[in-house]
């Protein structure tokens, strides 16, 4: 008897606060997480804003005992705590729910359930283990069937399994890491709706890390920013317009920084794209009919959060995946990204995460480097591949690009990310005759000065006539390249505007989706 | 220049995971009661020996040469293809059909081209539909290509047992024979058949087309990274289709050479784990066309000693099937191992004893 009324006990008990004290966490040289403090107070939704890259996944890591965090404290109820493990996060009562699924598909319910448990017995008692998952389901905010197994359920009943999984192990604060990403949005608002009951209850306390205003506005108390692993503002959400919080997000209104740009004179539309639509991996809408024109000598921008299908358009348009409908012209004539058409309206193309998307990484840099023009003289002849060509042109294009390797025969993937960059830009931008250049977030991740030699680089191109169309989620970085600039908000072009006039408050709430 | 530590671990693994076999089936043999050093001894002999015993090992390194490259090629593309079986099978049915319609009415050297053709063409056709398979329709090549061998065996008898069968053939069902004239003869001064030249010279086409030329750098960007063969423009449904056709191809000329040369006419000796073995080649050369002549030569030596073992130890013919077993086990763990061990990392760390505190290497491969 003893055993069933500690736990309700517990049960009723409010969250404890959680606080974060001067937070700083360092990746080599890079500060991810620099000097944050936060709190969260008992029973309250908190929200945690940023861009991509701001340090929301990094400090929520630190918090959970993912990474060590190089300096600053963690207090739980006012007592600092050291939070080596995530095992040691559920000892103090928070308990984190992913981006993805973290359950075992042929698993049912309750399996999964009991799994989760870090103390399961070698031998499992099922009918006692039904018997408190039955009490447990009967108090829980939302049912989910026990017997079936996890392949069976809806997307948003896994997701609130994930959560029910982290009330069940009696977590008392809930990290959300973007948990409604997978989600549409009806079933988003109710598993948001349902957790928030909790709150306003007192039974929980939660921290989200969210993308979406409008989830924010709607179910949070208060919201922390963050912005380039610095602490951007904190307020109570009623008290802020979503205005001032994508103001705390991007940072002040910005002068668009002036390049050394040519003007160009002729403008010959180069890519044409004409009510585009294509799909996400999982057959969801991504790109919903979308239309622009890129010049030759111009560098149109595309901004926005990411996941609102700026990746799966720059997938389209690299060859990288087939559009559902709509129509591409380069230089006037259907493209389909075959590698003739490339070649013959010289297309190339900057994709992100260059060692995922754009090499082969036990292939050499040689090879990787010759990866646009190995089958054509003169590193080619006929059939025949002229290695020692394909040799001397990449130690060519290692030394103009400064690509750091230790040799040409060296595999790509031995070098670091920002060398990878460099050598994917010099095979993309060495060739004498470039008429249309796609980049996406090319300097994600880079340090500095490798990020001014890429930009540098772009517009180099663009002065010479080339049509860019690049996709960043850095705003200033798009401010600072591109001449005009679109910003893509639920696979659809919110906001378009000539740089120089554009209105950068119209951008944030744009991107937001207002 | 490769550096010659990763040259040396290429060559080190592989052998050293036979070796380890080898000492597995040892004991197995002392589990049946044989003195392990006496079988190994009979191994060799029969295998290696001298002269006439080595001709046995060469025709049967020919078919495996050949049929490790339907592994072999399709592996540069990332797909795992173990149809080799029966592509063999198909190949060496469609190679005796046109040899049969031919016969008579050509020179020899015309029926052999056309049987080696159209068993290419048929063995092909074969591995070239688990490919499309897998890129049109996104069925696993692995389980698709070996459902497959079960449709070759199951075709194979019904042939022979049927509408091929030759009435003469009654303990071992077969289609008519070949007539003496159109058979593959034998290389001058041995009893090894012109399938073994045929075998070194696929695998080192084989090397030269993916090392060498446009086509192989193209199944190799598209094996290393589907995404980056995109962006450069590569058709990769095209490069799979076509390099599995390649690789089918060349077990079906497998079975060519076998029906042409071995049996004289399509049956079920044409089933003997050829495929199978080639697979095992296939890998224990990494894939390598080049590695796979060494590595088929070695296999063929197994093989061979299959009969010695039945006669000298009265151990079950089967009992080299089992080394095979054993020694293609250890060959895939081994696989694993690449990049494990410190002495063989390209570059020596500069500062060397601090970070070692890790466990002793394992045996298996030492």
């Amino acid at each position: 008897m003893t055993t069933v009324i500690a736990p309700t006990s517990i049960e009723i008990e409010q969250p404890p606060e959680l606080e974060v004290i001067n937070m700083t966490k360092r990746f080599g040289s890079l500060v991810a997480l620099d000097n944050v403090s936060m709190l969260i107070k008992p029973g309250t939704f908190h929200a945690l804003l940023g861009e991509n890259g701001a340090g929301k996944s990094t400090l929520v890591k630190c918090i959970m005992g993912f990474y060590r965090a190089d300096q600053g404290d963690v207090l739980i109820g006012k007592h600092s705590r050291q939070i080596e493990s995530p095992r040691d996060a559920q000892k103090y009562g928070i308990g984190m729910v992913y981006q993805h699924f973290t359950s075992v598909p042929a698993m049912t319910v309750a399996e999964n359930l009991v799994l989760s448990r870090l103390n399961s017995p070698g031998l499992i008692n099922w009918n006692e283990e039904y018997a408190k998952l039955n009490a447990f389901m009967a108090n829980a905010p939302f049912q989910v069937p026990l017997d079936v197994p996890i392949s069976q359920l809806a997307a948003g009943q896994k997701q609130k399994l994930e959560i029910l999984k982290q009330l069940y192990l009696k977590s008392k604060i809930l990290i959300l890491d973007e948990p409604t990403s997978v989600l549409t949005p009806d079933e988003a608002d109710e598993v948001l709706g349902l957790i928030r009951e909790q709150v306003t209850a007192e039974r929980l306390s939660v921290l989200i890390i969210s993308h979406k205003f409008r989830e924010v506005t709607t179910f949070a108390d208060e919201v922390t920013v963050l912005r380039k692993g610095k602490f951007a503002g904190h307020g109570t959400v009623k008290d802020l317009t979503i205005a001032d919080m994508a103001e705390m997000m991007m940072g002040e209104r910005r002068e668009p920084q002036k390049v050394a740009k040519v003007q160009q004179s002729d403008r010959l539309s180069i890519l044409q794209v004409t009510d585009l639509h294509a799909n996400k991996d999982n057959g969801l809408a991504a790109v919903k009919g979308v239309s622009l024109t890129v010049h030759g000598g111009e560098i149109v921008g595309i901004a926005g959060i990411s996941g609102n299908g700026q990746k799966e358009l720059v997938e389209v348009l690299a060859g990288q995946r087939s559009p559902i409908s709509g129509q591409v012209l380069v230089n006037g004539e259907p493209y389909t990204a075959t590698r003739v058409e490339m070649f013959k309206h010289k297309v190339f193309a900057l994709p992100e995460e260059p060692l995922r998307n754009a090499c082969v990484p036990h292939m050499s840099v040689a090879e990787n480097m010759a990866l646009r023009t190995f089958d054509r003289p003169p590193q080619a002849k006929g059939f025949l591949l002229i290695l020692k060509t394909i040799r001397q042109m990449a130690q060519d294009l290692i030394q103009q690009f400064k690509v750091k390797t230790p040799s040409a025969e060296t595999p790509i993937g031995n070098l670091s990310g920002g060398n990878v960059q460099r050598a994917v830009l010099a095979r993309e931008l060495s060739s004498d005759q470039i008429n249309l250049l796609i980049a996406a977030n090319p300097c994600f991740g880079l340090d500095f000065g490798a990020v001014e030699f890429i930009h540098g680089q772009i517009v180099e191109a663009r002065n010479q006539g080339v049509a860019v169309l690049l996709v960043s989620e850095d705003l200033d970085e798009l401010l600072a390249l591109s001449d005009r600039i679109i910003v893509i908000s639920g696979g659809q072009f919110a906001y378009e505007s000539q740089t120089e006039t554009a209105d950068f408050s119209a951008i944030s709430h744009s991107m937001a989706g207002h | 220049m490769k550096s010659w530590r990763r040259t040396l671990e290429a060559f080190c693994l592989p052998f050293g995971a036979i070796l380890f076999g080898l000492i597995l089936f040892g004991i197995f043999c002392a589990a049946v009661g044989q003195n392990p050093l006496a079988v190994y001894g009979s191994i060799w002999k029969a295998g290696f020996g001298n002269w006439r015993t080595f001709q046995n090992t060469l025709i049967r390194a020919a078919p495996l040469m050949l049929t490790s490259l339907c592994t072999a090629l399709p592996a540069r593309l990332g797909l795992v293809i173990i149809g080799n079986e029966g592509a063999l099978i198909i190949g060496g049915l469609a190679a005796v059909s046109i040899g049969l319609v031919l016969a008579g009415s050509a020179p020899p050297l015309i029926v052999q081209v056309g049987m080696a053709i159209m068993g290419m063409i048929a063995g092909g056709l074969w591995i070239a539909s688990a490919g499309a398979l897998r890129h049109y329709r996104g069925v696993n090549e692995t389980i698709s290509s070996l459902l497959l061998n079960y449709i070759a065996i199951a075709l194979l008898n019904h042939l022979v047992g049927g509408p091929m069968r030759d009435p003469n053939s009654l303990n071992k069902p077969s289609t008519y024979p070949l007539p003496e004239a159109d058979m593959l003869s034998n290389i001058p001064g041995t009893r090894v058949h012109w399938g073994l030249l045929l075998g070194v010279i696929a695998c080192v086409i084989a090397y030269f087309l993916i090392q060498r030329t446009t086509f192989g750098f193209a199944a190799r960007t598209a094996g290393g990274n589907i995404r980056a063969a995109r962006i450069a423009g590569l058709s990769v449904g095209k490069l799979t289709v076509i390099v599995c056709f390649l690789g089918g191809a060349c077990a079906g000329l497998a079975g060519m050479v076998e029906v042409a040369a071995v049996q004289g006419a399509a049956n079920e000796s044409l089933n003997v784990g050829y495929g199978y073995g080639g697979i095992l080649v296939a890998f224990a050369a990494r894939h390598n066309p080049l590695a796979a002549i060494v590595m088929s030569l070695l296999v063929g030596g197994i093989l061979a000693s299959g009969g010695v073992l039945q006669r000298s130890f009265g151990l079950p013919d089967a009992t080299v099937l089992v080394f095979e077993g054993l020694i293609f086990l250890v060959v895939l763990y081994s696989d694993s191992l690449y990049g494990k061990f410190p002495f063989f990392k390209e570059k020596p760390v500069m500062s060397p004893p601090p970070p070692a505190p890790s466990a002793p290497t394992p045996t298996a491969t030492t």
